[in-house]
């Protein structure tokens, strides 16, 4: 039973990783008045760009950087389109994802080839804290980004709620007329806001592939950024509860796999439905309280 | 007597001529190609053309191993100048299929289009009772249909049954993992006949199976992994990409599916269940070539028998296995191969733990 706990929860943190990344990233470009439905295809581009950038130049840092690059350039045209020129926030995001979905994988097939095996990277190696005992060895046992993850929560709290910069984040994402009205220029603030948080979604898309597979394929991304746009909501926007949720998400999702193999007799598509079963219900307990910024959705003009 | 003489001596010289004529016509046969060879040549350029032109179409992306297997067998075809080859991938189950086949169809106008039907079935077999003048050979659950509609499949549970006579036997634990796509009949057929073979060198043994509900999601597949080897397992069956990550991070061995995957981790890959969609293209080919093409269900050619599934190589690891279980392997092989030997074809889909 101890093995079964302690391997729980090593997967919950593992399967966490990508998605705190890529939720924090959101909760930005959302505390700021953006929905960034660019988030699928963000990541999927930060997945994509950091294996190739580590497989040509042999250095999983400069694939992670490369990765931050693509995220912070998705963000600039997710601000083009839906900042300067105003377009609809849920249109030009998902058109933003199947861009760069399609943008990536047809520059995969360019670069790589049609190859029967997927390309393949030495990825980060688990990291050995505590490797000595049996209980804390296997769950401390993570990836250097896992632990990067964690520590970045109490940084984006601190920005948010610390800083100036934050404040003018929150406020144009709450009434960015009176922002504006303060001098404060609305569309910079949004612009470097989906900067940082397309940086944020990319490197937990390369998570996947510089860390957990260190290869690539299609699908790699297979719906977790739509998970963190639902996470974001769960977390009421605050970073702390973020956490929280991509814990409760990563956590079901490593339980079901391991319930799948107790053999009780149970359709295998309820353990699978079981992680998004509990996010539906913790959506509709803790939506109830949601305090949207009251911007969201609103794209500024200034008169 | 002087008239007999001469009717004799003219009877002589019509042998003579006749013999000389035949002599004559000796080698009219190896010359007659030379001049006659234009001829007998345009013909067959009339009704059988030389060059196939197929088209290939495929509902997922070709990087995904199944459909991945066909465009590789065709590209080599295309290499040998056999056929005149095009495709388009990542089709999807939205009903796009339909549209781009009849597009196809009005426009290229192949002489043989391959792909996969499953998903689009209907669709696929709509379009195909249109257009009777091309042959159709798809990818299915489901039988052949018409005079042109012909199916395959992935009939490999011949080589998965030697991997599991191979798990079983590398065992220590007594459990084995596998973690498959979704639990269609042919996924379902390949894990059955692992888990026989696994049953057959370790009775006792338990195989886990768990399914992703995804054709490509090799991080989920990868974390199913490890919550196997968590459960106890120490040999891996990867039907789908990302397990055999686990496995090697793990320092475990594990087997491979659809194509030969030693290079995903050369040092843990025991061996894999091959596809090889070759013969089955080559047949295809010949058919169409000769006029003699029919609507069948060409299971046989993704066969041992026929070359369309294998064993791969050991790459090395061989040292790894034990003589005797090698041996069995090697037995139970060439038994398939001289077909003294059928694995069952199970397509129910196997438990949590078998």
């Amino acid at each position: 039973m101890d093995e079964f706990i302690v391997g729980l929860i090593a997967a919950t943190l593992r399967v966490a990783t990508p998605l705190i990344f890529a939720t924090l990233g959101e909760l930005f470009c959302e505390r700021a008045g953006v929905l960034n439905l660019g988030i699928e295809g963000t990541m999927f581009l930060g997945a994509f760009v950091g294996f190739t950038a580590a497989s040509m130049t042999g250095s999983l840092w400069i694939g992670l950087l490369a990765a931050a690059i693509s995220g912070i350039l998705s963000g600039l045209l997710m601000s083009l389109l839906s900042v300067r020129l105003g377009v609809n926030q849920h249109v030009s995001g998902l058109g933003i994802t199947l861009l760069l979905i399609s943008l990536s994988l047809f520059s995969y097939r360019i670069i790589f080839g049609e190859s029967k095996i997927p390309p393949s990277i030495n990825s980060f190696d688990l990291l050995k804290i505590f490797s000595d005992n049996p209980v804390l060895g296997p769950i401390f046992s993570q990836y250097l980004l896992t632990y990067i993850a964690i520590a970045i929560i109490p940084v984006v709290w601190y920005i948010l709620f610390r800083t100036t910069f934050g404040l003018n984040i929150r406020a144009v994402g709450e009434n960015p007329e009176a922002t504006d009205a303060a001098g404060i220029n609305v569309y910079k603030l949004r612009t470097s806001a989906l900067m940082i948080g397309g940086a944020l979604m990319a490197i937990g898309g390369s998570f996947i592939t510089l860390a957990q597979l260190g290869s690539f394929t299609f699908g790699i991304i297979a719906g977790r950024g739509w998970v963190c746009i639902s996470l974001v909501i769960f977390g009421n926007w605050h970073p702390i509860k973020v956490l929280l949720g991509a814990l409760l998400f990563g956590g079901v999702s490593a339980l079901q796999l391991r319930l799948q193999l107790k053999g009780l007799k149970l359709p295998y598509e309820i353990f699978l439905a079981l992680p998004y079963i509990v996010t539906i219900i913790a959506l509709t307990i803790a939506g109830r309280n949601a305090s949207y910024p009251a911007a969201l959705l609103k794209p500024y003009k200034r008169e | 007597m002087k008239k007999k003489l001469t009717i004799f001596v003219a009877v002589l010289m019509v042998l003579a001529l006749s013999l000389g004529a035949c002599q004559k016509a000796v080698p009219a046969p190896t010359e007659a190609p030379k001049t006659e060879a234009p001829v007998a040549t345009e013909a067959p350029v009339v009704e059988m053309p030389k060059v196939v032109k197929v088209f290939g179409a495929f509902a997922t992306a070709i990087e995904e191993p199944w459909d991945g297997v066909i465009h590789h067998a065709l590209k080599e075809a295309e290499a040998n100048g056999q056929i005149e080859y095009s495709y388009t991938d990542d089709i999807g189950y939205a009903g796009d299929m339909e549209r781009i086949l009849r597009e196809v169809a009005e426009q290229q106008k192949p002489d043989l289009i391959i792909g996969d039907a499953f998903g689009n079935e209907e669709a696929v077999r709509r379009v195909a009772s249109d257009y009777p003048e091309i042959a159709f050979a798809f990818g299915s659950g489901f039988g052949p249909s018409g005079d042109n509609f012909s199916v395959f499949d992935n009939w490999i549970h011949e080589p998965a049954y030697l991997c599991g006579l191979l798990a079983g036997g590398l065992s220590k634990t007594g459990i084995i993992g596998v973690v498959g796509g979704v639990p269609v009949p042919e996924v379902n057929r390949i894990t059955n006949a692992f888990i026989q073979g696994v049953k057959e060198t370790n009775p006792e043994a338990k195989v886990l199976v768990s399914f992703i509900n995804s054709w490509f999601d090799p991080a989920a597949a990868k974390e199913a992994a490890i919550a196997q080897i968590g459960a106890g397992a120490d040999v891996l069956f990867a039907e789908r990409f990302g397990v055999i990550e686990a496995a090697a991070e793990k320092g475990l061995f594990a087997f491979g599916n659809m194509s030969d995957q030693n290079e995903l981790a050369p040092d843990f890959v025991v061996s894999s269940a091959v596809w090889n969609m070759t013969p089955t293209v080559q047949y295809l080919i010949e058919q169409v070539k000769g006029g003699t093409y029919t609507s069948q269900d060409l299971k046989d050619f993704s066969m041992v028998g026929k070359g369309g599934a294998s064993l791969a190589p050991f790459h090395g690891l061989e040292s790894k296995i034990p003589a005797d279980l090698l041996a069995l392997v090697k037995t139970k092989e060439e038994a398939i191969k001289a077909g003294l030997f059928r694995v069952d074809i199970d397509e129910a889909q196997p438990g949590a733990v078998n």
